[in-house]
């Protein structure tokens, strides 16, 4: 076959039918894999919630509530509840003091404030350090805690919190999101 | 040149990572276990596929004066595709390689395909380059990764073997260049004799 001239004419057709061709596959694509990703997403955050509250048997996710954090933005908050008994809250909550970005993890509270459990869900933090904190040796030490009496402030800084050896920035914001969600639920009153 | 060597090019002679040094900055990226490394491999492997094989095809009807924006359409449209279909379907490989599955666009490995074979080339031939130049990258990067994951943390895909930690250097940045140096120095010394 002849090879196309590059007149105008021929430049901007095939250009056109080129990128046509690319959307209309991309649509096509988008359409396919749109249902999997969200169910995806939505698992990974129901598994965080399951991990982080006692055993409940109503939709949090669909129960969900915002509460403002005081900052300016607020926290979406996870309420499970055991046959319509309210059992504790998953806080989905966050901290930019992270070594390397923002952090964001799932704490689930008692109604009464004592921190259940913890799962980190994104972070950047160095491989080998700061990733030290989404083990149970780390973070193990909140479990059963209430920050009323028990602060969230690395020994380094005078609190009670064995920080991770060499990633006292990655404890210390672990604290600092935690400390944030404790602080919102407090705040936003027992509901 | 038949197409036995045109396939097997891609690993030795005219390895896109260790004797061109293409796409490095995938390769430093996210290598940091044997698993991420071969994942990043193969969806390189999957977009240069599919890219030589439409560009061989469409070489003759594209005009010259744009065929650089037209094949980074096509390109851009198979990573697009790599992309939503890992996020649906490997969201935890998907993750770890995170920012670095819509750069394979600017990789310099596809363009360079397009450009330098595709474009010139059969679609027969064009398939065979993109697989071998596929499989060629993706293992170098295997072994990038597998040595990282050895030595950093003394385990390989996942399964531990020495335990404690490893020389952490490896997992981290500075690991990917000493390795990627001393694989490259070793290559080019085997090229010698």
């Amino acid at each position: 076959m002849a090879k196309t001239e590059s007149t105008l004419r021929n430049m901007v057709l095939s250009l056109t039918l080129v990128a046509l061709g690319a959307s209309a596959c991309l649509g096509f694509i988008y359409e396919i894999t749109k249902g999997p990703i969200e169910t995806t997403a939505l698992n990974k955050k129901l598994d965080a919630i399951k991990q982080v509250v006692p055993d409940f048997n109503n939709n949090p996710y669909a129960e969900m509530f915002r509460l403002p954090t005081g900052e300016g933005d607020s926290l979406d908050v996870y309420p499970a509840k055991n046959d319509s008994v309210l059992v504790g809250y998953a806080v989905n909550t966050y901290t930019n003091k992270g070594f390397s970005g923002n952090i964001s993890m799932m704490a689930g509270f008692k109604t009464d404030g004592t921190i259940i459990n913890i799962t980190v869900l994104i972070h950047k933090e160095t491989p080998g350090l700061g990733t030290k904190m989404t083990e149970p040796e780390f973070k193990d030490q909140f479990m059963n805690k209430n920050p009323a009496e028990f602060s969230l402030v690395v020994k380094k800084d005078g609190g009670p919190v064995d920080a991770i050896t060499a990633a006292t920035i990655s404890s210390r914001a672990f604290c600092d999101a935690i400390q944030r969600a404790y602080n919102t639920l407090q705040k936003g009153g027992q509901k | 040149m038949n197409q036995l060597q045109n396939f097997t090019k891609g690993f030795f002679k005219e390895n896109p990572l260790l004797i061109l040094v293409l796409g490095c900055c995938p390769a430093l990226a996210t290598t940091s276990s044997a698993f991420n490394g071969l994942g990043m491999g193969i969806a390189t492997t999957f977009v240069l596929l599919g890219s030589n094989t439409v560009i061989s095809l469409l070489s003759d009807v594209i005009p010259d004066k744009v065929r650089i924006p037209a094949f980074i359409i096509v390109i851009a449209s198979f990573v697009t595709i790599v992309d939503l279909v890992m996020q649906a379907y490997v969201p935890e490989l998907y993750e770890t390689l995170g920012i670095f599955i819509p750069l394979i666009v600017v990789n310099c490995i596809i363009l360079g395909r397009a450009e330098a074979f595709a474009s010139k080339n059969s679609l027969l031939s064009s398939f065979i380059d993109g697989l071998g130049m596929g499989l060629g990258f993706t293992m170098a990067l295997g072994i990038l990764g597998s040595i990282r994951e050895i030595a950093g943390s003394g385990a390989l895909f996942g399964y531990k073997f020495i335990n404690g930690d490893g020389i952490l250097v490896f997992i981290l940045a500075p690991g990917a260049f000493i390795v990627l140096g001393y694989m490259i120095a070793l290559i080019n010394r085997l090229r010698k004799t």
